[in-house]
Formats: structure tokens, C-alpha cells, sequence
């Protein structure tokens, strides 16, 4: 029987790692990351776990641990954040290319400089081109559930590449929450027993990893990874499915909250998420219009879904909490627009940067932005704008 | 029950955010669902810090700090004049302050028309555990003051969580600490 738990992100990262034993776990620690290793760690020296855990001395060394032991054959996690997912970024595109099915938890942290160790998200965003199915999650109890969702479905045959969990810096990793937990029966069985394919150590089957791939057939290679990005999709879908039917615990590639009959809505991810569905509850309980679309799963993004979630609404407002230097607006508003460029009568777009170095944001900041879309729906005047930043 | 936002107010090293915890970890013995976590920041031993508790009895949504409590909970004494401790708070939330004076003196001190209660938290922790560690006894008073969880799960956590920390004697004398705020406000 499943019990309920009082335990921060971190933790329920460090336990749910501790209930699917994976056979290497290498890491390094780094603010907010490290009380999920500290308590992963204790779990090893109480012999609670098989996993080999490797004590590293970068994180470039980390993510090169995991590459080796991944390619090995083995089951295996690491976790960061920021600017030690910056330091491995080099080999962060190695395992996606070589299509190991790692699983890393990225505590979404501000990169330097200056030095801020809160919650954003510019440290994943830095990644979304590495290769690396990217799914953000709103509180513990989706880190602790997406643990188990990612092992199925990085390993599935159609995918076989890595999983970044990320949660929010403090916002998630450090707030104590209530999770239910399963038992480690009923996480084994739906983890299953993992099956490598072409592991180094089937020596009866010497395989090569990482060779020299030049003009010849390097682009046939990422036209293949392409394909597999393309494929997890619908698997990401299927086992969210299957884990929601295992567990009652509903789960899907995206969170859409009263968008049905909605004038405007906001697409966010992560634990602002959780926010805007309060905000959400307090307008609707006002006979306001207003709805949210959380983007749970944002490599692959699901372009086709977006569509039928937002065609039909007035006005939309995408809050990033990163900002892209030179670019048009943050990561997820690119995104976003994008997607809906060629649908007929789509809503005007607009964009919000957020919470940078994990500054706070508030029920009514995220009223105030539905109020703007609610007064100005045809069109707000610019594209870009900010929320809580001084000289705005 | 809806949701029950509390704030507290104490200083580095005082176990404010044990506190915050003890509340949110009892709630959920009686099936409800909280959050507790501080206000993410330096931590330093000594400067005011703030942590917040939430409790519901349906999943808690929002994941912003705490800006309008219905309880504010107050560990020293020597914040009151450099921390406004009533932000946000309305006249129909409750304040509860680890002080030396009465009720009377406080709300004059502090122009807040709601419901307040005074109490010696130092002096109870000094009785009972032989040091001025005031967070026990503060979750003891409010516990009493708010209702929102029972005084025997509150003593069953206490238990659980400092099981590997403290001495089984030093738990027995938090868990006394809790019980005599119980009664003293």
C-alpha cells in the first residue's frame, strides 16, 4: 500500500532513484542539487541500494561516467544544476548522440554571473538542443512519478535517449511537500528489468561507441536521432497513460486547466504552473474566462497538441523563466508562436519573462497578466514584456 | 478546511524552519496536504528569517511565498520593531508572539486589531529543555491557538523527526515544551 510522505524535490528525487536501483549513479554535488545526493549517498552506505555510486571530481567527469557506464549496459541517473550542467554540457550531447538512456534530475537553477544558486530555468533552456527529452515538473510528487515514467521512457526501443527531470531550484527541490509513495514491488514492475541494447560488456558482440563519423555518414546519424526525438512523442504519451491507469495519479505531455470555454490563457511550466491554476480557480470562482496550458514535456515539443489546446482562444500570454539574449522573447514563447503560426484565426501572443534568479512570483502578478489579456485582447501593444523587474 | 497559509518569523539558528515543518508534517497524519519551506535566501546565524506552512485539505496549488497569512507566528521577541510582522495579516487572522509582555502592551506596540496571543515561549524552553530554544514550544501554542492539527500528532512527529538527532531525553523535554505552551496560551 502506498504511504504518504513529507518530503522536499530533492528527496523524493533521491527516493524514487533509491526505489528503481539503478546500477550507476555518478555525480557532483552542486546547489540546489545536493541534498538529493547527500540522502542518495546514505542510502548506499546503509546497503539499501545495489547501485555503484561514483564520486566524481566534475561534472564533466559525471556525465562522462554515465556515458561509459550507460554504454556498458547499465541502468543509470545522475543529477545537477546550472552551472555544473554548463560544465558538462560538452558530454550532455554525447549521451543523447550515442542514445543512452540516462536520466538526470536538473534542479533548475540561474547560471553565472553573478552568482545566484535560485530557481530559472536558463540552465536546461541552454540544453534544449542537446538531444535530450526535456520534461518539467510542477511540484515533488511529479518529480517523484516522472522518476519512474522517464526510466520507461528513455529505454523504450522506439527512443533510447537520455531524460532530463527538472524541477524548479528551492521553489521545488527544497519545499517539503506531501508525496505518494508506491512500494518498491509496485515500482519494480513497472520499471521492469532493463535490457540494454549493444552494451560494451556483451563481449561476444563487440560494438563501437562515439567513432570517427565525418561527411560520409555523420548526417544520416542525426537525421536518425532527429527520428527518435520524433518517435518518443507518442511514447511519452503511452507511458504517461500506462502510469496514470497504474497509479490514479493522471499525467499527460501537457496540463491543459479550464481552456474549454476560455477567452485567454497563460502557458507556463514548472511549479508557476501550480500558481496559475490558483490564480485560474480564483478568477473562474469571479465567472472570469481565463484558463492554462502547463507545458509538462518540452523536447519533443508537442507542437499538434498545442494547436488543438490553444486554437480557438483570443489571446494568449507565454511566461518564460529564462530569457534568450538576442533572441525574440524567451525559449517557450519561441516555441509557442511558432507553433501556432499557420493555424487560422490564432490568438495574439504575447510574452512574459519571469523569476530570474529565483525571484518571486505572486498569485497577483500572475492576475495582473490575465487582466491585461482580458482588457487588451485584440492586440497588446509589443511582444516582450517582464514581471517584478525593477526600471520596466 | 480550505487553505490555511501560516508565516513565521524567527532567526537564523532558532529551528524556525523545524518549526514550519513539525505543523505541516502533523497535517498530514490527519490526510491533508501542505507545503513547508523557507524564504530561499542567505542563511545566516542570527538575521530574521521567515518560513511558511501551508495546509488544505485538497492538493495546494500555489508555490509563490506566502503574502497574505491567516496565522503569523512570531519566535523572538527582539524582531518586533525591525520586522513588520502583521504584512499582510488581516484583522481576522490570528498573531501569535513568543514575548515577555502581555496581550495589551503588544497590540499597543503593534496597532494589529486581531486576534493575539502572548505567550513566553523563552521561559517555557528554559523550564523544560534548559535552553532558550523557543521553535517547540511555538508550534505547542500554536497548535492550541489555530486547531489546525491535533496536539498528539504534533507530539508523534516531534518524535519521529528528532529520533535520529537528539537524545531520547532532549525529546522528551521538547515534547514537554510543546505541551506547556499548549496550555499556557
Amino acid at each position: 500500500m502506498a504511504r504518504s510522505m513529507a518530503m522536499a524535490g530533492n528527496i523524493a528525487a533521491a527516493y524514487s532513484t533509491k526505489q528503481i536501483n539503478p546500477h550507476v549513479v555518478a555525480a557532483y554535488p552542486i546547489t540546489p542539487q545536493t541534498t538529493m545526493m547527500e540522502k542518495f549517498s546514505e542510502y548506499v552506505a546503509n546497503g539499501e541500494v545495489d547501485t555503484e555510486l561514483i564520486c566524481v571530481e566534475s561534472e564533466h567527469s559525471a556525465m562522462s561516467a554515465c556515458v561509459g557506464a550507460a554504454a556498458a549496459g547499465g541502468r543509470v541517473i545522475t543529477s545537477t544544476a546550472a552551472n555544473g550542467l554548463a560544465l558538462m554540457f560538452e558530454i550532455v550531447y554525447i549521451a543523447a548522440s550515442n542514445r543512452l538512456p540516462i536520466i538526470m534530475c536538473v534542479m533548475n537553477r540561474a547560471l553565472s554571473a553573478p552568482i545566484n544558486i535560485h530557481g530559472d530555468h536558463s540552465d536546461s533552456m541552454g540544453c534544449r538542443d542537446s538531444g535530450w527529452i526535456q520534461i518539467y515538473n510542477e511540484n515533488a510528487q511529479e518529480v517523484y512519478d516522472t522518476m519512474f515514467m522517464g526510466v520507461r521512457i528513455g529505454e523504450h526501443k522506439d527512443v533510447r535517449l537520455p531524460v532530463m527531470v527538472n524541477l524548479d531550484g528551492f521553489i521545488t527541490s527544497h519545499k517539503i511537500e506531501k508525496v505518494d509513495t508506491l512500494e518498491d514491488a509496485e515500482v519494480r514492475k513497472f520499471i521492469g528489468e532493463y535490457e540494454p541494447f549493444y552494451p560494451l560488456l556483451d563481449i561476444e558482440n563487440p560494438v563501437t561507441y562515439g567513432p570517427l563519423d565525418l561527411t560520409d555518414y555523420y548526417f544520416e546519424h542525426k537525421r536518425q536521432q532527429v527520428e527518435a526525438m520524433e518517435k518518443a512523442l507518442p511514447v511519452v504519451k503511452k507511458i504517461s497513460k500506462e502510469y496514470s491507469n497504474y497509479t490514479g495519479r493522471n499525467y499527460d505531455i501537457l496540463e491543459s486547466y479550464h481552456l474549454d470555454d476560455a477567452d485567454c490563457a497563460i502557458v507556463t511550466m514548472s511549479s508557476t504552473a501550480g500558481t496559475t491554476k490558483f490564480v485560474v480557480d480564483k478568477m473562474r470562482s469571479e465567472g472570469k474566462k481565463v484558463g492554462m496550458l502547463k507545458v509538462r514535456l518540452f523536447r519533443p515539443f508537442p507542437v499538434e497538441e498545442i494547436r488543438e489546446c490553444l486554437s480557438g482562444l483570443k489571446s494568449v500570454a507565454v511566461l518564460d523563466r529564462s530569457a534568450s539574449f538576442g533572441g525574440f522573447g524567451g525559449p517557450l514563447f519561441n516555441e509557442i508562436r511558432n507553433a501556432m503560426y499557420d493555424v487560422d484565426g490564432k490568438p495574439s501572443i504575447v510574452n512574459y519573462i519571469f523569476g530570474l534568479g529565483g525571484r518571486d512570483i505572486s498569485a497577483v502578478q500572475i492576475e495582473g497578466v490575465y487582466d491585461r489579456l482580458m482588457t487588451a485582447q485584440a492586440k497588446m501593444p509589443g511582444d516582450v514584456h517582464y514581471i517584478g523587474v525593477r526600471g520596466d | 478546511m480550505g487553505l490555511k497559509e501560516i508565516r513565521w518569523h524567527g532567526r537564523g539558528g532558532q529551528g524556525v524552519v523545524t518549526a514550519s515543518e513539525l505543523i505541516a508534517e502533523a497535517a498530514i497524519l490527519e490526510g491533508n496536504y501542505i507545503q513547508a519551506f523557507p524564504e530561499f535566501g542567505p542563511e545566516r546565524m542570527g538575521a530574521p528569517i521567515k518560513a511558511f506552512t501551508r495546509i488544505s485539505d485538497e492538493p495546494i496549488k500555489i508555490h509563490s511565498q506566502v503574502y497574505t497569512p491567516d496565522i503569523v507566528m512570531v519566535l523572538d521577541p527582539t524582531l518586533l520593531g525591525s520586522v513588520n510582522v502583521t504584512e499582510g495579516l488581516s484583522d481576522d487572522g490570528i498573531l501569535i508572539v513568543n514575548t515577555p509582555l502581555g496581550e495589551g502592551e503588544l497590540r499597543a506596540q503593534l496597532g494589529f486589531n486581531g486576534k493575539i496571543y502572548a505567550f513566553n515561549a523563552t521561559k517555557i524552553a528554559m523550564e523544560t529543555i534548559g535552553r532558550p530554544v523557543a521553535n517547540t514550544s511555538c508550534a505547542g501554542a500554536l497548535v492550541k491557538a489555530s486547531g489546525l492539527v491535533k496536539l498528539e500528532n504534533l507530539l508523534d512527529v516531534t518524535e519521529e523527526k528528532f529520533k535520529e538527532k537528539l537524545s531520547q531525553k532532549a525529546i522528551i523535554a521538547n515534547k514537554e515544551a510543546i505541551k506547556a505552551a499548549y496550555e499556557a496560551v
